[in-house]
């Protein structure tokens, strides 16, 4: 494989930190007080949250195992009412990227799903369990409660929104 | 459960660069530029400083640790929690980056109407979740 096929396979993300590195290494040259500066504050956030992280993997792994894609698309299924309740409730377990789900939802949408419920699953998929500790750590427990239950409220308003702008009855 | 632990890993090493990036980003950010600048920028309107979070989230992309980190610094730097919610709810409900994606499969009316109102309604949830929050 050559350097050109290698360099394709680098996400964008690591060239993103090579260029903050690189700034950090100008700074370190020719700006020294501000490097200094600039590595304490980031000494003391990345201190700040590192804990966090084994929350967060540890709530990843168990949602990864115990909700998988197809458990999610048995239950937006049901019928009345509860579609709805598993929209939102499926749209927050679900984990991984979200253009992995559009496939999945085009299914369901061409078996009868409406696109309300697509839109309130998407919208859901917002409120990251695994990330609450570290959303706690920055904004309170109180401020973040409140905030997932509005958001859980407007997802379904996004939900009734998008079907009564795509003509859709069901 | 070793593939779901596999899984979670892999989830966060993929991020890790844009974590350590956007923290290091932050840190220089915040010693170069005065918090009276931040000030400067949102006019303390009810109104007008969601609108421009949701803007500020609505273009911005990545994994939503990264928002929460960038949220809650520039939460400390002196950006009104009004502003920070609206960022906060646009950068996870609204997907630019993947609009393309979302019309050919799920088809571009959708798409499209789905991200607009996410935007709008972003802005709603940081006006309500602020006056709910400030009750308590």
């Amino acid at each position: 494989m050559n350097i050109k096929n290698k360099l394709k396979q680098i996400s964008g993300s690591w060239y993103f930190l090579i260029i903050i590195l690189l700034i950090y290494l100008l700074l370190f040259i020719f700006k020294q007080d501000l490097f200094s500066l600039s590595l304490n504050l980031f000494y003391d956030i990345f201190l700040k949250i590192i804990p966090v992280f084994v929350f967060v993997f540890v709530l990843m792994s168990l949602i990864n195992y115990f909700i998988t894609p197809k458990f999610i698309i048995k239950h937006l299924k049901e019928k009345g009412i509860k579609k709805w309740f598993f929209a939102i409730i499926g749209g927050i377990l679900s984990s991984g990227p979200i253009y992995m789900w559009y496939p999945l939802l085009a299914d369901l949408k061409n078996k009868g799903l409406n696109y309300g419920l697509i839109a309130c699953f998407l919208y859901n998929r917002a409120i990251k369990i695994p990330l609450i500790p570290l959303a706690i750590i920055y904004f309170s427990w109180q401020y973040i409660l409140v905030l997932t239950i509005v958001m859980v409220i407007i997802s379904i308003i996004q939900g009734i929104l998008i079907n009564k702008l795509m003509e859709v009855k069901k | 459960m070793k593939k779901a632990i596999t899984k979670a890993g892999k989830g966060l090493w993929k991020a890790f660069p844009m974590i350590l990036g956007t923290i290091l980003l932050i840190s220089l950010i915040s010693t170069l530029i005065p918090k009276s600048f931040y000030t400067k920028i949102f006019s303390n309107n009810f109104f007008f400083d969601p609108i421009l979070g949701s803007l500020i989230g609505s273009i911005s992309a990545g994994n939503p640790i990264t928002s929460y980190i960038f949220g809650g610094e520039i939460l400390n730097q002196g950006v009104s929690l009004l502003v920070v919610t609206a960022f906060l709810v646009a950068w996870v409900t609204v997907g630019l980056i993947q609009l393309p994606a979302e019309s050919v499969i799920l088809g571009k009316k959708f798409a499209l109407l789905r991200n607009i109102t996410a935007f709008i309604l972003a802005i709603l949830v940081a006006i309500i979740t602020i006056l709910i929050f400030g009750v308590f």
